[in-house]
């Protein structure tokens, strides 16, 4: 296959062109650009793309910059900026995956005349005898990422490779290593790449007026006040600024009137997920039993799916309105959404 | 070292065929001239041109009679030739060191350029602008020429420095500088007069296109010679207050040990520009225009950028509506074919052009557009080159655009 590897310039995507090359595919890399702006800390730093570009030319394959950075902006960061204003609790690198990786990224390589994209996600793409292909839970269960690929279809995932998904994190460094690649011992990035650690309140207060309004319990009664409803998420239980001698949890965020409500764990449960743009890996999965992730490295949940609805086999904690809610069926990706 | 295994040796193993180098506005071959004078003072004549034994004394009298040349050339004198670390080190001089020295007597604040510079000159009127300096930047028409009307208006006492480029490094147009020198002498009795000349060198007579500036940057690797050497012009008279202060080399003006081989090696470039400019000019013309007659013949919906009577022989300029440059570019590197788009910035990533935005097109028309440059290495085979690939690429790219799902 002719494939464009999207380097971010760490050790997995390093590792997923080496592989693809050592397989015999015609391997070219590529890093994107995303971020131009002050905050320039995360996946796309000219450090990081310097570290790409030395593993391509050590590979001997070409490696090239696309400034995606327009579109990165328009389809991760003002959404993000935009979900924590209305309440809501993004998860920028999956849209980043929805629309830029798998988006952008993949459609300028087809135009390119590629074949496909490969990433260093952990995460494998397996195909079925009659030509269906499935996303399968990377080998390395405290690595895998399928949760944040939820959204991947028919045509992305036959048009994607994910060389590094059968192996655990270890056995990457060990062959990054081994081959000498100069991201071998590279740390990870954690954080969200267009914000400055620990930057995050001081990144959306300049981009979003923020609304101070009240802290109340259950019950409506005013406990506190705050500075702004982006600066909280459903299910957070420090930094409320109330005291109330026992353990409180957000449990409802109002955008609108600007309101915080918080109350005992009790009330944080829930035994249904609503969940809006739905998306199946192949199919819908019908009635039967599945396994529901509600975050990225979170135990699934014990659930069914029922027309846009989870229902949970026991309550659990509400998920905020804009994480991804993944289903499975055992290790295999059936589909998924964000929580309404 | 020829073409081909320089590519393949800065490359790697998948270079497959010599490739069409077209990107000579961003940088050209060393012209053997050059590499021949710069020879002895790498492995030879190593001396520190400022010592007083006999081996510093070869290398100062190297460098003296590298600015005689180059003085020669641009129509100055000796004592007027600055040599630096490159254009835009020479820039940076030219437009802070000027206006800093003009305040300082007292002059005035004032800093004119236009919005489609070099951004060393750009980057330096910003940084005078942080300074408290009032910095106006004078907008072109849509064929990349400055407007002087709007030049004439934004010139006053108080203005001390006038920066506009003789040719436009992205769609290469001469501007008229001897029409900006009477506006500047009129409206602006206490400024000096830069020009960014660093694209001039292999099409123009420096000397007679620049000769109303004081002011004159020059790049070698422009012109057949050296990355990380360069020269400003700077009138005797001028004032300039130098970026590195230290030994006190270059009349104090640009302090640091001079690069001997490097300036050598400009002065060489430079007299063997001058030697073949007027003919390689009507040669390059000749290619410019058979690529450029090819591509808007065969490849439909093209436009070209930069008015086409005002340009310099080795440019070309051309945008391809509902193709994106940057995939444009990979599809031709992927084909031997080499060319550019917009500046890049320190990660390759391509940037969208202020000299495109600065002319009036369109977002989508600058993201669209690609630079060709020939230059003085440019071939027959070049333009064949091309002109085989570049079509094809553009048809294959909008129809795959077109069958995305």
């Amino acid at each position: 296959m002719k494939v464009l590897v999207l380097m971010s310039g760490g050790v997995d995507s390093s590792v997923a062109a080496a592989r693809l090359q050592s397989q015999g595919h015609d391997v070219t890399g590529v890093t994107l650009r995303l971020w131009g702006g002050e905050t320039d800390s995360g996946c796309c730093s000219v450090a990081d793309v310097e570290d790409a570009r030395r593993v391509a030319a050590q590979l001997g394959v070409p490696h090239y910059v696309f400034n995606l950075s327009d579109d990165f902006g328009a389809a991760v960061v003002e959404p993000y900026v935009a979900a924590y204003a209305t309440a809501r609790t993004p998860n920028p690198c999956v849209e980043c995956n929805r629309s830029i990786k798998f988006g952008r990224a993949l459609d300028r390589a087809l135009t390119l005349g590629f074949d496909g994209v490969a990433t260093g996600h952990h995460a494998r793409v397996e195909r079925d005898p009659p030509g269906i292909y499935r996303l399968r839970r990377g080998a390395d269960a405290a690595k895998d990422q399928s949760y944040v690929l939820y959204m991947l279809g028919q045509r992305e995932l036959a048009r994607t490779l994910l060389p590094v998904g059968d192996l655990t994190k270890s056995e990457v460094r060990s062959i990054a290593s081994d081959l000498g690649l100069r991201t071998a011992a590279k740390p990870e990035s954690m954080d969200v790449c267009f914000i400055a650690r620990g930057q995050r309140t001081r990144f959306l207060a300049a981009r979003t007026p923020a609304r101070p309004g009240p802290v109340v319990d259950v019950g409506g009664t005013v406990l506190g006040s705050h500075e702004g409803v982006q600066g909280f998420t459903i299910g957070q239980r420090r930094g409320l600024g109330v005291a109330t001698g026992t353990a409180r949890y957000v449990v409802d965020l109002d955008a609108s009137s600007a309101t915080v409500t918080i109350g005992p764990y009790a009330a944080l449960l829930a035994d249904d997920i609503t969940v809006r743009d739905l998306r199946f890996v192949h199919e819908a999965p019908g009635s039967r039993p599945l396994a529901v992730q509600t975050r990225a490295h979170g135990t699934p949940l014990a659930g069914r799916l029922e027309d846009t609805c989870v229902r949970l086999a026991e309550p659990a904690p509400r998920v905020a309105p804009g994480q991804v809610v993944a289903l499975y069926d055992g290790d295999r990706l059936v589909g998924g959404g964000l929580a309404a | 070292m020829t073409h081909a295994t320089c590519f393949a040796a800065g490359k790697g193993s998948y270079t497959r065929a010599v490739p069409a180098y077209l990107d000579h506005a961003a940088s050209t071959p060393m012209r053997p001239e050059a590499i021949a004078a710069m020879e002895p003072f790498l492995a030879g004549c190593f001396a520190n041109p400022s010592g007083i034994h006999a081996a510093a004394r070869a290398a100062k009298t190297a460098l003296e009679e590298a600015r005689e040349a180059v003085a020669a050339v641009l129509g100055a004198q000796p004592g007027e030739v600055v040599f630096t670390a490159g254009g835009t080190e020479a820039d940076n001089l030219a437009v802070e060191g000027a206006a800093r020295a003009a305040r300082a007597a007292g002059r005035g604040d004032g800093v004119v350029t236009t919005a489609f510079e070099h951004k060393g000159v750009l980057a330096a009127a910003d940084r005078l602008a942080t300074d408290g300096f009032t910095v106006r930047r004078v907008g072109v028409d849509p064929g990349g020429i400055v407007d002087l009307d709007a030049l004439a208006r934004a010139l006053d006492a108080d203005t001390v420095v006038v920066s506009v480029m003789l040719v436009n490094n992205e769609v290469g147009t001469v501007q008229p500088l001897d029409e900006v020198g009477a506006l500047v002498h009129a409206g602006a009795p206490h400024a000096v007069l830069h020009t960014d000349a660093v694209q001039a060198v292999p099409w123009l007579d420096v000397a007679q296109a620049a000769a109303a500036a004081d002011l004159i940057a020059i790049s070698a690797h422009k012109f057949g010679g050296p990355k990380g050497s360069g020269a400003l012009v700077a009138r005797d008279g001028v004032g300039l207050v130098p970026l590195l202060e230290g030994g006190g080399q270059e009349r104090g003006l640009r302090a640091g040990t001079v690069n001997v081989a490097g300036v050598a090696a400009l002065a060489a470039a430079l007299q063997a520009t001058v030697e073949t400019r007027d003919a390689d000019r009507v040669r390059i013309a000749a290619l410019r225009d058979r690529l450029l007659g090819g591509i808007v013949d065969t490849v439909p919906d093209t436009f070209v950028n930069g008015d086409p009577g005002r340009k310099i022989a080795g440019n070309c300029h051309v945008g391809f509506r509902g193709v994106e440059a940057e995939a444009l570019l990979v599809a031709l590197d992927q084909a031997d074919v080499y060319a550019a788009a917009g500046s890049s910035c320190s990660s390759g990533a391509t940037e969208p052009s202020h000299v495109l935005a600065a002319m009036g097109l369109s977002r989508d028309d600058a993201l669209a557009s690609v630079r060709v440059s020939l230059g003085f290495a440019s071939s027959d085979a070049d333009v064949d080159r091309a002109l085989a690939v570049l079509p094809d690429a553009v048809a294959q790219l909008r129809a795959r655009m077109g069958a995305l799902t």
